[in-house]
């Protein structure tokens, strides 16, 4: 940390179109600040609409920093607000998701309803007869949804959110195709923290060329046709590209963008036990199609600036804690009423590659912590960013590269420059 | 209690003692092999998150039938997984053993599982209740469902490059 210090951290001399400075992965001052002008400025994504699907029912959650907690009021509506009473600091709730009529202080016994306002206090009379209750709710974000992913931002400035999210929409929505007809649920999650800048984590979303290296033992441990459709690398039919606003989306599996196409294609090995079953069960052809054709996912990743992702088959949600550490949910997804066989193949293959135990995600936190401890040498040295610019193309939306190009994290930092400079 | 009832509950608590902590000495030495030795085919290898039961139908940390237990050995031993070459070493001890039911062949035991990993120079701390359907057959027990549920099983954990 000592050399690091004379570096400049002001973010045009961290951030350059082919590589980024050291400082961007370990120093706590530019942390402090990303905190204030990234996370408290743009829209956080906090939970899916499933996670709390009754009126009352509600899950904490976090924008940055911050505590929050999510929730859905008698008339339906999703309020989401900080964690912390208005009288003397104390959180309102601990419990981590569950159902209520409304949120108690533990310390004096403050009550607040369902939207966050203040209802009623233990002998208020002390307090004056101008005491304004409606001056003293749950300290309240702005809230959208699209698609059942519900982001808040404490920036009343903030554009709206379809507009924030602009050409990713439409990618939501072809990632949402994988409920086959069904509403996207969630199933559970997997939780890891990892000594890592949280940069890190936003990068390898958008990193295909890490995959057949760090992700090797997963690759052998699949059938060779199963083998053949995650060698995307090799086949080189992929690509990436830049959605704007630090978004992007790295297309893997072109076969496998809209779920909706090719029904009649023949039905992977690794899912012919899970189609059977659906017939036997009496699911009519096409359906059987459909939801075999959904089960492994979609085959893109979308990444979104600063700390959600869409992930072939999961959602990828990261929170910073400091400079060094982040917080990472692999969170699985299902088909909300669909056939039971269907969702255990989901969660089964969710087990097999994420979270703590799963034959993927180990690996990708040993690579991540080695940055973490490779930063701490060579702090004049470059952190490249310059892989596919030799051959990037305009896109649809914004540069297009090589499925294994940077060029989505080129887009991340774009984002994370103009935030950081405004 | 009848005295001759007594002395077998005593001694299959002994037996089932020495099973489970011969299989932790298995696993801090990594002596997988041997490991897969004492799982019955159809057995299943869980780590649950938070207190269901019904793991087919809920995530797990892992729910691994035969296939999937000889996957991840294999994916310990052959060197490609960068967070299992080297893996972070351990040290267990499992204690508080008690036998919950005894029905037929089967025979149900619960312990304590503490265990330290080391790795990068730092060292880490886990907990888990553990609960083994044991068969008991004329070579021994064997292993029909071992479920190891760790005390923050659905808290923020690390990654793990060893079983527990």
């Amino acid at each position: 940390m000592n050399s690091q210090n004379k570096i400049d951290i002001t973010p045009h001399e961290l951030v350059f179109k082919d590589h980024i400075r050291t400082p961007m992965y370990e120093d706590p001052r530019l942390f402090e600040e990303e905190m204030q002008k990234i996370f408290k400025k743009t829209w956080v994504w906090v939970a899916h609409e499933s996670e709390f699907p009754e009126k009352g029912s509600f899950r904490l959650s976090q924008v940055g920093l911050e505590p929050v907690i999510v929730v859905r009021d008698r008339k339906g509506a999703i309020h989401v607000m900080v964690n912390r009473c208005r009288h003397r600091a104390a959180t309102v709730c601990e419990v981590k998701k569950g159902k209520t009529s409304s949120f108690q202080c533990p310390y004096h016994g403050w009550g607040y309803g369902l939207d966050g306002s203040l209802r009623a206090l233990p002998y208020p009379e002390q307090y004056g007869d101008d005491f304004d209750k409606a001056q003293h709710g749950l300290l309240k974000l702005r809230t959208e949804s699209y698609a059942g992913m519900v982001f808040a931002t404490f920036n009343e400035e903030a554009e709206p959110l379809v507009d924030f999210l602009g050409p990713v929409t439409k990618w939501i929505d072809l990632f949402m195709k994988q409920g086959a007809g069904y509403p996207v649920k969630v199933l559970g999650e997997h939780q890891f923290s990892v000594p890592m800048n949280w940069k890190v984590q936003l990068e390898n979303t958008t990193d295909a060329y890490h995959f057949p290296v760090v992700h090797k033992s997963f690759l052998q441990s699949l059938d060779d046709e199963t083998e053949e459709v995650f060698s995307f690398l090799d086949q080189g039919k992929g690509y990436v590209e830049d959605l704007g606003n630090g978004h992007s989306v790295m297309v893997m599996i072109p076969e496998l963008v809209d779920l909706d196409d090719n029904l009649e294609a023949p039905i992977p090995e690794r899912f012919t036990e899970l189609a059977r079953e659906l017939r036997d069960e009496g699911y009519p052809d096409e359906q059987v199609r459909r939801i075999v054709r959904a089960v492994g996912g979609a085959g893109f990743n979308l990444n979104l600036f600063p700390n959600v992702s869409f992930s072939l088959a999961f959602f990828r949600v990261l929170t910073p804690v400091n400079v060094e550490r982040t917080d990472i949910r692999h969170i699985a997804i299902g088909m909300d009423g669909g056939p039971e066989a269907a969702n255990q193949v989901r969660l089964r293959l969710h087990e097999h590659f994420q979270g703590p135990m799963g034959f993927g995600s180990p690996d990708d936190a040993e690579v991540w912590e080695r940055i973490q401890r490779g930063v701490k040498g060579g702090a004049e040295l470059p952190i490249l960013l310059n892989r596919g610019l030799v051959d990037e193309q305009p896109g649809e939306v914004g540069p297009r590269g090589h499925i294994s190009a940077e060029t989505g994290m080129r887009a991340a930092y774009d984002m994370w420059k103009r935030m950081m400079q405004a | 209690m009848n005295e001759m009832i007594k002395r077998d509950n005593d001694s299959l608590l002994r037996d089932a003692e020495a099973f489970i902590w011969a299989e932790a000495d298995m696993l801090d030495r990594q002596d997988y092999d041997a490991w897969l030795a004492l799982w019955s085919e159809e057995g299943f290898y869980t780590l649950p998150i938070g207190d269901g039961e019904d793991f087919a139908n809920t995530l797990n940390l892992c729910h691994d039938d035969a296939k999937m237990r000889r996957d991840r050995i294999a994916r310990f031993q052959q060197g490609f997984s960068i967070s299992s070459a080297p893996p972070a070493r351990t040290i267990r001890t499992v204690s508080r053993f008690v036998i919950d039911e005894v029905e037929g062949d089967e025979v149900t035991v619960r312990c304590a599982e503490h265990l330290i990993e080391d790795k990068f120079g730092r060292q880490r701390i886990w907990a888990a209740n553990l609960s083994y359907t044991l068969i008991v057959t004329p070579g021994g027990f064997k292993i029909r469902h071992k479920v190891a549920r760790l005390l923050n099983s659905d808290g923020m954990l690390n990654s793990f490059s060893y079983l527990f």
